[in-house]
């Protein structure tokens, strides 16, 4: 998959200014997705296109266990977000959407905002077509990846269930 | 080689003698908490997907608490519809506005926290209740809804670091300033993904509430789950609450630590957490001239009944100072009875404080009690984020209940030690 980068090289960038919790009466994706990241970049939602990837810092999604986080992200039009590190609760929740989730290590460093970004999930490498590098990370675990191929943990247990 | 406590709960809810850490398992779930704002998507996912059923209702407790009483319409709408649906499901655990209480507060108080056990909540804060020996984590929506169809949820077995708290606290220090020294210590991602262990003089000394606050925090420093091993205060604390049988697990003496972080606590002073992370912690006699706007005392972390009795302490006799302003929560229904027949709720009215129903509403920017760009808080909860208690420009200090009620007296931060 390919997209464009959206650099916030900080770190513990948590879900509380992800989606704020004066927005967590709304539990709708597409309503969710006006508010994404207001309170760190006003004008996240305006520049996003669809199929974009955030590009952070360590402890990327800490605090709150709020999915809307990643509903909120989603619904802007974020195809994925890799950062050097995910707080644990957030990308538990990104692999139970079935939403990319990409740990790869200072790599926030490297990574501007704008560069074309191709990455081989299958495969561990993230390629900058920007700026000619590549950086490759651990695969996700195979365990992860099926619940990601199914769509996510609902469809997973389903088709278990039903 | 010996497992730890974490392992042994784990170990057990999967059908094995044994598991080691990084291992991906299918665990039993004993008890699934919900609150009002995850439970409603959870609802809609597994209708959408056919999952009509929840595997065990009697393993469910739900309880509305963070934007109760209903602050919106929008708020009021979510509660209807997990309250339409506990009752199409057969959940009798649902605690209505009355008997409510903030969830972390309300599980352990009501009995539903038994050593030994697996706890799941759709709340980060759930890591609260390993202070009675059971393995409890946060969870979002999708987990809260696959917990709900299956009774049991996919983890991977956690590496633990052990806390070794030696000596004893001074007058006036309280187990908030431990957890706030030990994320300043090891940073808001320094046991991320671990397991955090609390153990030593200091835990055998600290009441449960006390242990409470300590496994509360340990999301505020990446953790999976805090967890403290049961001891005769445990136990008592539990069987005075339900008769449920338990079982009470241990670490072995051989179990094995990642890292084993230790600390003396005999010359803490109280500490806050300055703006914007928990971890930026400095101790009380180091933090200068603060005039703060809104003193805050309540939440998961702090709004027990030895906290209202800390702060009412300090507070008796005196009065918030002019311009500043004390909003008081008890956080569950029987704790704020318990404080009104103490004589607690008169001696902060009094004082010039507000005292209001239990709700989570103001440590997450919610309702009752937000705050306005630039205004300063004081508060005994647990997050300082940009935004957290309301305006992105707005500043929330953490500290214990005493420091809390101190700095509303003196409408800065200020010592709780002179008071005492």
């Amino acid at each position: 998959m390919k997209g464009f980068a959206h650099s916030y090289p900080r770190a513990h960038i948590n879900t509380d200014e992800i989606i704020p919790a004066r927005y967590l009466n709304i539990d709708q994706e597409n309503d969710l997705a006006e508010h994404a990241m207001e309170d760190i970049d006003p004008d996240f939602v305006k520049n996003i296109r669809k199929g974009d990837i955030i590009v952070a810092g360590e402890d990327f999604g800490c605090g709150s266990s709020r999915e809307h986080a990643v509903w909120a992200l989603r619904g802007a039009g974020v195809r994925a977000v890799i950062a050097d590190t995910f707080a644990r609760i957030f990308y538990r929740n990104c692999i139970n959407n079935g939403f990319l989730a990409v740990e790869c290590r200072n790599v926030s460093e490297k990574i501007q905002t704008g560069d074309e970004l191709e990455i081989d999930v299958k495969g561990g490498e993230i390629r900058n077509l920007t700026q000619n590098e590549e950086y490759t990370f651990l695969p996700i675990p195979e365990f992860a990846q099926e619940i990601i191929d199914a769509g996510g943990l609902l469809n997973y247990i389903a088709r278990k269930v039903n | 080689m010996g497992s730890t406590i974490t392992e042994k709960i784990l170990a057990r809810h999967c059908g094995r003698d044994m598991v080691k850490p990084g291992e991906l398992i299918n665990a039993e779930i004993d008890v699934v908490m919900c609150h009002d704002v995850t439970t409603t998507p959870a609802i809609d996912m597994l209708a959408e997907k056919g999952l009509r059923k929840v595997a065990h209702p009697e393993r469910v407790v739900i309880m509305p608490d963070h934007f109760v009483p209903n602050k919106d319409i929008k708020s009021a709408e979510m509660v209807a519809k997990i309250r339409r649906w506990a009752k199409e499901q057969g959940i009798e655990n649902f605690y209505e506005l009355g008997r409510h209480g903030v969830c972390h507060a309300l599980l352990p108080e009501q009995g539903h926290v038994l050593p030994g056990t697996t706890i799941v909540g759709a709340d980060s804060h759930t890591c609260t209740h390993g202070a009675l020996g059971a393995f409890s984590t946060g969870i979002g929506s999708t987990d809260l809804a696959a917990t709900l169809a299956t009774g049991e949820l996919w983890f991977k077995v956690p590496e633990t670091i052990q806390f070794r708290l030696n000596g004893k606290l001074q007058k006036g220090v309280c187990s908030k300033d431990v957890i706030l020294a030990i994320i300043t210590r090891i940073g808001v991602d320094g046991a991320l993904y671990k397991a955090m262990e609390f153990t030593g003089e200091l835990i055998d000394d600290l009441s449960i509430e006390a242990r409470m606050t300590i496994c509360n925090m340990a999301i505020e420093a990446g953790g999976k789950s805090g967890i403290i091993n049961p001891d005769q205060k445990t136990i008592d604390y539990v069987k005075a609450r339900t008769a449920e049988p338990f079982e009470v697990l241990v670490s072995d003496s051989d179990a094995e630590y990642t890292a084993v972080f230790e600390m003396d606590v005999t010359d803490l002073e109280p500490v806050v957490a300055f703006p914007h992370l928990p971890s930026n912690g400095r101790s009380v006699s180091e933090v200068g001239n603060i005039a703060i706007d809104q003193a805050y005392l309540g939440s998961c972390t702090n709004g027990r009944i030895e906290d209202l009795r800390i702060a009412a302490q300090i507070m008796r006799g005196h009065q918030v100072a002019p311009g500043m302003r004390m909003i008081v929560v008890p956080a569950t229904s029987d704790i704020w009875k318990q404080a009104n027949r103490e004589g607690l709720l008169d001696i902060f009215m009094e004082a010039g404080a507000t005292v209001s129903a239990p709700t989570c509403g103001a440590c997450l920017g919610g309702h009752m009690g937000i705050l306005a760009a630039g205004e300063r808080c004081i508060s005994s909860t647990n997050r300082n984020f940009v935004g957290r208690m309301g305006s992105p420009k707005a500043e929330v200090y953490l500290a214990g209940p005493g420091t809390v009620a101190a700095s509303a007296i003196e409408g800065k931060i200020a010592d709780p030690r002179k008071y005492l």
